[in-house]
């Protein structure tokens, strides 16, 4: 074990072992995904079926489903390394913790971000999204969902340790997702009204930048704590 | 430089150093709200605008503008304790936490009540009452964080690391719930953007300001010694607290 | 005094509801906190004396057995 690795390497083992470990359990794809779909089939059986009212507020359903289901997949990120072990093997590996936690929150993300882009111009469809908004809301997913994955990465990192920790980390994450919301669906109303929206990207892939440099040290710092 | 600080790193001179603070801070703090809230009331003269309702802003805005203050000194503490891994700090940021929820909450509702004459409604999604409102959840969040850990110090780093990640955030939050606020609704509320205020009317503000600071001060140091006795219950000097505690 | 009389005091021209509400749930939530972190330490104290007494009883047992 003298031999060391890389960062490269060391993301790449964890980033892969995580996937691995997802295509076993396919339910944890795949129930976020379903709970997305159905919960957006729920504001059109709530509100009715008016296309104007549903045109209007898609934007506003469609995010805050994304966050609602990023919510419920996150646990998985690391609660059952947690309970094995494994999260705390990772802790006293020589490695930065810095990489595996970044590999593992972009694992999360490959997992559960990338299938809510895919679907989202379907449900887009269903709520009668405007054509213009469409690229506006694939853009703003595609740079707002790695977001929700980091920021939501501290909080599980600090409950997971206690024992009915999902209702907490509701509690604690949500608030934070605030801005990602407010831009996000700002900007898909920017384009379903023909008006630029690059400014709106831009302040989304400042947020970005911003949680991908910051996070990765507080979920690293949460982990030591909720390990301790 | 900073030797003479070091004594009270140890708990128990911290906990006396707040028993002595306590009572100065308790009376000016009683002294100044008391003078303020009835000069307030009964003699700053009446806004020709909004006539008495105004009267909620003397305490509405000292709840208000020290919510965020408070939520910046509980932020001081656990980075305090984060740096120099200083129990004591911790201790501080948690007996911070209920109080700063509590002035939130006394801002929201003050607020409302300041609203529903004003502008004819209980709630309007206005910028500063939504960032209230958000501030409040993110309190709220702290101390379920704190009470949900059995072990106090673990609580303290856990609460510590989130109330950081909040400093980060809130101010983006209030910059995007501004913004928000103006596409959304236009310059349709000016009535709450501060009107150059009559001297009468101010001092009263600033002395409630001055004695909501103070009230702020006292409670944290009521709860900081709570704080420090749960952490330290076995150590001799706790113990012979206790026992010249009457019953 | 701003107000002539005691009656127009409380009425507050007639926002009294606004501004007593205001008021009453200021000081009650802050009378309510500080109570509450008052007593908090009479119970702190309550509880390190019991178990006090428990850790005694204990040690006074173990050495009657001895």
């Amino acid at each position: 074990m003298n031999q060391s690795l890389s960062y490269w390497q060391t993301f790449l083992i964890v980033l892969k072992r995580d996937l691995q470990v997802a295509v076993r359990n396919k339910g944890d794809i795949f129930n976020p995904l379903i709970f997305f779909v159905i919960v957006i089939t729920l504001f059109p059986l709530g509100i009715g079926s008016d296309s104007a009212i549903l045109t209007r507020i898609a934007p506003g359903i469609i995010w805050v489903a994304a966050l609602l289901s990023a919510l419920l997949s996150l646990e998985r990120l690391f609660k059952n390394d947690y309970l094995d072990g494994s999260l705390e093997q990772m802790l006293l590996s020589p490695q930065p913790l810095f990489i595996m936690v970044f590999a593992k929150v972009f694992a999360h993300w490959l997992l559960t971000g990338i299938p809510i882009i895919v679907v989202a111009p379907l449900l887009a469809l269903l709520l009668h999204m405007e054509q213009s908004a469409y690229g506006a809301m694939l853009a703003t997913l595609a740079l707002g969902t790695p977001i929700l994955s980091l920021i939501g990465g501290i909080g599980v990192a600090l409950t997971v340790g206690i024992k009915k920790g999902g209702v907490l980390l509701s509690l604690l994450i949500l608030p934070m997702y605030i801005p990602v919301l407010i831009f996000a669906t700002s900007a898909i109303e920017a384009a379903a009204l023909g008006m630029p929206f690059s400014g709106h990207l831009a302040i989304i892939g400042a947020l970005l930048a911003g949680s991908l440099t910051l996070t990765p040290f507080a979920i690293g710092a949460a982990l030591r704590v909720s390990t301790n | 430089m900073w030797k003479w600080l070091h004594p009270y790193a140890k708990p128990e001179r911290s906990y006396q150093l707040a028993t002595t603070l306590l009572p100065w801070f308790a009376i000016s703090s009683i002294f100044c709200l008391s003078i303020g809230v009835v000069w307030g009331l009964a003699f700053a003269p009446v806004d020709y605008q909004q006539g008495e309702s105004y009267r909620i802003i003397f305490i509405h805005v000292p709840a208000a503008t020290l919510s965020l203050s408070t939520y910046m000194a509980m932020a001081t503490a656990a980075l305090v304790g984060m740096v120099w891994q200083l129990k004591l700090a911790d201790a501080a940021a948690a007996a911070i936490a209920p109080i700063g929820a509590v002035l939130t909450a006394v801002a929201l509702v003050t607020g409302a009540a300041w609203g529903k004459p004003m502008w004819g409604t209980w709630w309007i999604w206005d910028a500063r009452l939504t960032t209230q409102l958000i501030l409040l959840f993110i309190y709220l969040g702290i101390i379920a964080l704190h009470s949900s850990f059995e072990d106090k110090v673990l609580a303290g780093r856990a609460a510590g690391i989130l109330t950081l990640v909040g400093v980060i955030n809130i101010p983006i939050i209030k910059y995007s719930v501004e913004w928000w606020n103006t596409l959304h609704q236009g310059a349709t509320i000016s009535k709450l953007d501060k009107p150059s205020m009559d001297s009468a009317m101010l001092i009263p503000l600033l002395i409630n300001i001055l004695g909501f600071a103070l009230m702020i001060g006292a409670l944290t140091l009521i709860r900081f010694r709570n704080e420090v006795i749960a952490r330290n219950a076995m150590r001799p000097w706790v113990k012979e607290l206790v026992a010249l505690e009457n019953k | 005094m701003h107000f002539d009389s005691l009656s127009e005091f409380f009425a507050m021209g007639g926002y009294a509801f606004y501004v007593w509400l205001s008021y009453g749930v200021t000081f009650t939530l802050l009378i309510g906190l500080t109570v509450i972190s008052i007593r908090q330490r009479r119970n702190l104290i309550n509880e390190i004396r019991s178990k006090q007494l428990r850790e005694q009883k204990l040690k006074e047992y173990r050495k009657g057995k001895e």
